[in-house]
């Protein structure tokens, strides 16, 4: 003991002695500077966080909002029966036979009369030059109303037709006079005929609701493209994730929760839930294609193997945010239902269950979002194949080809006009709104029915 | 501002007697007035006791001198703490500093997950005591010979210290606490979470410690404080009741709370 | 009888079970003059149970066995000289498929009758132009035998669903009448029809096990298949990744493990700061404000799907980069490249470490942090000297999460990253990663059983094993750490 205190006395003196507290040291000035450096360092890491998020949605916004409108050009054409009707019968069968192309004249001819009415020439532009302004797409439109109907044939009827996707583009700043010199798809000429058809009101621009509706176009029609079979194709998937994940996800979360045994096979079950929410998501689609697929021959492209694929990849979700809603009803619940003579099952269909219900559906919901921003494993069952035909009612419309909103994005990002880029962008906005109301939904189901014990 | 300036004085001219003065000191936290009106003088190289019925208030004074509260957002402290006549509260003074004045030991022991060696030199370390590795090894191993700990670890100061003993582990913090040379060491309630042999050990060392440097410790135990300090303040309600030199306070206390207190009729 | 129908005519017959089991319980109990074992209501849940579950398992058996069966009877019908030189016996049977279904199609149309379809032969009638008219298009003519295994194939398909529905409704109606019969007074209803409930709740839990089983089943299955093709040895370790569509394929793992490695690093090493100096800001720094309003903006990120992200890199970051940097310092032309798809995939993982480590930071003890403050030590001295060490195993655990998820991401690399197998340093070169391949042999009109397609099996399980076990790893250390505190 006496060694101890003997040393004492020297290392007492062995640090510096400090001064007044109300002097900083050098050494602490020191440290406060490494302090506040770290504390900067903190600051940049929210802010480049926060701007990440920023930038990210802007540049899509930026880049797709100009999606929601489009230009049409509006001009009146005299359905000629000599070219649609050559026998004169209006029997249908005779009509079909005139294909898209027997179409394409009749809009030349009306827009050339339409220029010569207003007075416009441009010098240096053919007549086919000035009907390229109108979309290839308008020749089948034009078709599909004539056959919807064949007495119309002989008149002169006004039709509202999607302008070609460069004039488009040229109306939201993507083509301009001096790339239109450089682009074999449009030149200089066209788009002066353009700003002439603008200014008499010819050439509108207006509020694009056939993105929402409409099916997807081939590469030369970005203007025609639209999301009508992806939308449907991805509410179809829902349907199919919603109706066998949310029974599935809650019998075995009842299960693991209230009744599994401490056993082997549990805790087999709890690592596979732990590990399937781990796995990449493009590992499902390879798992999708070779059983749903190739070994139960479901079809290509259809929505329930897509819907399949996505549940096997939610389950885990919702059956972790089930077990956590059914942890949070307390033990007490249970004890009195139990008291009163219930059984165990009825402890917890009749009480348990219903107190957790806002729970599971606030799982369930957020990870129906997660579904519907998935791509990867769809790519791999077919779903970036070129539909254009709408998916039939359910249920046999579930096993029709359909694409999808995240895959249709892919879709359009492989093609090679820009015009695709902005509608890719527009799909993304479209995607967004609806993760967004779909976290709204779960955040107010929480806010209205959380409950504290 | 003129009382303060006449405290200040005050404590300039007593500067050789009480190393910290607690003047008309009150602690908040939000709405609730946790410390009222307390003032006291603490002397140096001496053991000074909080005691009282837990919540009184005696854990959040302790933590006022040495600015640890600054780390709760809603706390609150008003009045005057001088420690060597200079106001802790001062907005020139940086609690960084303050502390590395007055040390603290606390009611758990907390030991880094290190080695026992980088426990102890964590403190030198961050405020550059040492010049060299050498001078390193000895604030470590000066330390923990005056913790009483240096004959039990010498032998694997590479070891966690979080495997040491209940008893080990807190003489470790104090050796930590030393490590940093202060002239203060705080204690709250050091020993509550140890058996009866290690909470011994702890005592002794308080009191071989009490040579050089200035302890104020808060404790649960009558028997703990009697045996420790010199002088002793009980604390109820958040307002100090009585302080005075040990003996007076456990055999003639003034206060009626006093001796119901001391005398076991609550606590 | 489509599928459908059958499962509501069997969800039908279950509800009227239902009714009956009731009222039958409540007649018995009034003419004997006895008590009921349990509530009326359980005896119809026996009854329905007993018409549903067991017609529907039978089902559900059949659909997925029938297709097997008939499928290696048929194959078998095909001789081997109906099969093209070169071509494979899988392909021959897709053919046959596609013929049946076209036959189907024109009998649907009125255009073909059952025995127009016996009189129909491959040699005399032609079938090519015939199936085009409904929209199947053949490759070439049809061999006679092909066509007889078509019509068989049909044939068998036609009866096997004939076959199942008779069986499924006869175990229905088999399985309910004696479940019927055995409602009386004194039957225990509700706890055999919550023991059967209990055998349903447990069959759902063991979906998670068949997926994992069907995972790692197909992933080894034809990966097996691939290595009878294709030697094991080169797949693992040439470094040249080259398919042809003709066969002739280099298909080396080498260069797109490279890339995937490569592009997972550079998005950890823009990830793993930011992410954790956003956890410990946000939690030892941040006012609540900062944190009300940071927090959730930072949890946006993690909802934002991968396509997202993919997009952004593709026509934002990629050509910004190429733009601004890579091109006016010469160090490449391409907008897709390593640099792209890492900063873009760090971005989408930032939310995902700091959540993870605001877990694990707020998992050390406070008492740590009054240590520390205690001896004088700054804010961030405590941080990075204490606290820090202490949650390291948990933040590493966090990482290897990180990484996993960055290995397996696939849309960001596959707009982002390039398609050319690489084996490179340069950052602002495309390379490629496993999952983009994965993608470009699966999708596309690819033939199955060639070893290009095959490939991506393999692919897949190296993945697969490489996350899994990143995954293990990772909670593995997590939950040491948080034992450590607990």
């Amino acid at each position: 003991m006496s060694d101890t205190i003997a040393s004492t006395d020297a290392a007492a003196t062995a640090g510096p002695r400090k001064g007044s507290l109300l002097v900083l040291d050098k050494r602490t000035r020191k440290r406060n500077a490494a302090e506040a450096r770290f504390r900067l360092m903190g600051q940049i890491a929210v802010t480049i966080g926060v701007l990440a998020l920023v930038g990210l949605l802007t540049s899509i916004l930026m880049n797709g909002l100009s999606s929601f409108r489009q230009t049409y050009i509006q001009v009146s054409v005299y359905l000629d029966p000599a070219k649609l009707d050559k026998n004169g019968n209006r029997n249908l069968e005779d009509i079909a036979k005139v294909t898209t192309f027997g179409y394409a004249p009749l809009l030349k001819k009306a827009l050339a009369d339409k220029m010569a009415k207003e007075g416009i020439s441009i010098e240096g532009l053919s007549e086919k030059d000035a009907a390229a302004l109108i979309s290839k797409e308008a020749p089948a439109d034009l078709r599909r109303y004539v056959l919807a109907h064949p007495t119309s044939i002989g008149k002169t009827v006004s039709f509202n037709l999607l302008a070609s996707g460069r004039i488009d583009g040229y109306y939201k700043g993507r083509v301009t006079m001096e790339s239109a010199k450089l682009d074999r798809n449009v030149s200089p000429q066209q788009l002066m005929l353009a700003d002439k058809l603008k200014a008499d009101g010819v050439l509108t621009t207006r509020f694009n609701w056939e993105f929402f509706t409409a099916p997807d176009a081939s590469d030369t029609r970005p203007e025609a493209a639209g999301l009508g079979v992806a939308i449907l194709g991805s509410a179809y998937m829902m349907l199919v994730v919603l109706v066998l994940s949310l029974p599935l996800g809650v019998a075995a979360s009842i299960y693991l929760e209230e009744f599994a045994p401490q056993n082997a096979l549990t805790d087999l079950i709890e690592v596979n839930i732990a590990n399937l929410a781990a796995v990449p998501s493009i590992v499902f689609g390879i798992l999708g294609l070779a059983v749903f697929i190739n070994f139960a021959g479901l079809p290509q492209s259809a929505p329930i193997v897509g819907g399949l694929v996505l549940t096997l990849m939610t389950l885990p979700t919702i059956i972790i945010a089930t077990r956590a809603a059914l942890k949070a009803v307390p033990p007490s619940i249970r004890d009195a239902a139990l008291g009163v003579g219930a059984s165990k099952m009825q402890s917890v269909f009749h009480h348990v269950l219903p107190l957790a219900m806002p729970g599971i559906l606030t799982g369930t919901i957020i990870g129906l979002a997660q579904a519907l921003g998935e791509t990867a494993p769809l790519l791999l069952i077919g779903m970036v194949a070129f539909v254009r035909e709408y998916p039939g009612a359910p249920p046999e419309g579930f096993f029709d080809p359909a694409s999808a909103l995240p895959v249709q994005v892919y879709n359009w990002t492989q093609r090679g006009d820009p015009a695709f880029v902005e509608r890719a962008s527009g799909a993304i906005i479209v995607l967004l709104v609806f993760l967004v109301l779909m976290n709204l939904i779960a955040i107010i189901l929480r806010r209205r029915f959380e409950r504290r014990w | 501002m003129n009382q303060m300036t006449e405290v200040e004085q005050k404590a300039v001219e007593m500067l050789n007697e009480p190393k910290i003065v607690a003047r008309n000191v009150q602690v908040y936290y939000g709405d609730t007035h946790a410390i009222k009106d307390v003032d006291v003088d603490i002397p140096a190289q001496s053991v000074t006791a909080f005691i009282g019925p837990s919540g009184c208030g005696k854990s959040t004074f302790l933590r006022t001198l040495n600015r640890m509260n600054d780390t709760i957002d809603i706390c609150r402290v008003e009045g005057d703490i001088l420690i060597d006549g200079e106001d802790v509260y001062d907005p020139k003074v940086d609690p960084v500093q303050l502390r590395a004045k007055v040390g603290m030991v606390f009611q758990k022991p907390n030991p880094f997950p290190k080695s026992i060696y980088d426990n102890v030199a964590y403190g030198p370390r961050i405020h550059g005591l040492s010049r060299n590795k050498t001078e390193l090894d000895e604030i470590v191993t000066s330390s923990l010979q005056k913790a009483g700990l240096w004959d039990e670890v010498k032998d694997r100061l590479d070891a966690p210290g979080t495997g040491l003993s209940g008893g080990q582990q807190q003489r470790l913090c104090i050796a930590r606490a030393i490590a940093v040379n202060p002239e203060i060491i705080l204690m709250d309630e050091p020993c509550s979470a140890l058996d009866p042999i290690a909470t011994a050990k702890v005592e002794e060392l308080i009191d071989e410690l009490r040579e050089n440097y200035t302890i104020v410790i808060v404790t649960h135990s009558m028997q703990q404080a009697a045996r420790v300090s010199q002088r002793t303040a009980f604390f109820h309600l958040g307002v100090l009741v009585e302080e005075g030199p040990t003996e007076d306070i456990f055999t003639n206390p003034h206060d009626k709370r006093t001796q119901d207190y001391i005398t076991g009729r609550f606590g | 009888m489509s599928v459908g129908i059958l499962i509501l005519i069997v969800l039908g017959l279950a509800l009227l079970g239902y009714f009956v089991g009731r009222q039958r319980a409540l007649s018995k109990a009034a003419n004997e003059g006895r008590k009921l074992h349990s509530l009326p209501s359980y005896y119809g849940q026996f009854l329905a149970l007993f018409t549903a579950v067991p017609a529907l398992i039978l089902l559900a058996a059949w659909l997925f066995v029938q297709p097997m069966l008939i499928e290696s009877h048929v194959s078998g019908l095909i001789p081997d000289s109906a099969i093209p030189e070169g071509g494979a016996r899988s392909l021959v049977m897709s053919d046959v498929r596609r013929i049946a279904d076209g036959l189907d199609a024109l009998m649907e149309q009125g255009g073909l009758g059952e025995e127009d379809l016996t009189r129909m032969r491959a040699d005399l009638t032609n079938i090519r132009s015939r199936l085009a008219e409904v929209g199947i298009a053949l490759g070439s003519n049809v061999p006679v035998e092909v066509f007889d295994a078509a019509k068989t194939y049909r044939s068998e398909k036609n009866t096997g669903s004939l076959l199942m529905t008779i069986a499924v409704l006869g175990l229905s109606l088999a399985s309910g009448g004696w479940a019927f019969m055995r409602i009386r007074p004194e039957l225990r209803a509700r706890n055999n029809s919550e023991t059967f409930v209990k055998a349903l709740l447990l069959g759902s839990s063991l979906v998670a096990i068949l997926t994992t089983v069907g995972i790692v089943g197909s992933l080894l299955f034809e990966t097996f298949h691939f290595f009878q093709i294709y030697p094991a040895k080169d797949f693992f370790f040439s470094t040249v990744w080259n398919p042809q569509f003709r066969g002739g394929s280099d298909l080396g793992i080498l260069p797109l493990l490279w890339g995937t490695f490569y592009v997972s690093f550079v998005a950890l090493v823009v990830a793993v700061p930011i992410g954790l100096m956003i956890a410990i800001y946000l939690s030892e720094y941040a006012g609540r404000a900062l944190r009300n309003l940071a927090k959730p903006a930072i949890e946006v990120l993690a909802g934002i799907p991968t396509i997202v992200y993919g997009l952004f890199a593709l026509i934002t970051v990629g050509p910004f980069l190429r733009d601004w940097i890579a091109q006016p310092m010469g160090l490449g032309t391409s907008s897709s490249s390593v640099l792209t798809a890492g900063l873009v995939m760090g971005i989408m993982l930032i939310p995902f470490v700091s959540s993870l480590s605001d877990d694990i930071i707020n998992a050390v003890p406070q008492a740590m942090r009054d240590g520390s403050y205690g001896l004088g030590a700054t804010q961030s001295e405590t941080i990075r000297q204490v606290i820090l060490p202490a949650a390291l195993p948990g933040v590493v655990g966090a990482i290897l999460l990180a990484a996993s998820r960055a290995i397996g991401e696939t849309m960001i690399v596959v707009l982002g990253a390039g398609a050319a197998a690489r084996l490179g340093l340069n950052p602002f070169d495309a390379m490629t990663t496993v999952t983009v391949k994965i993608v470009s042999q699966l999708t596309g009109d690819t033939e199955f059983a060639s070893p290009e397609t095959l490939v991506a099996f393999a692919l897949g399980l190296t993945l697969f094993v490489f996350t899994l076990g990143l995954n293990v790893l990772a909670l593995y250390i997590v939950r040491k750490y948080r034992e450590q505190y607990e």
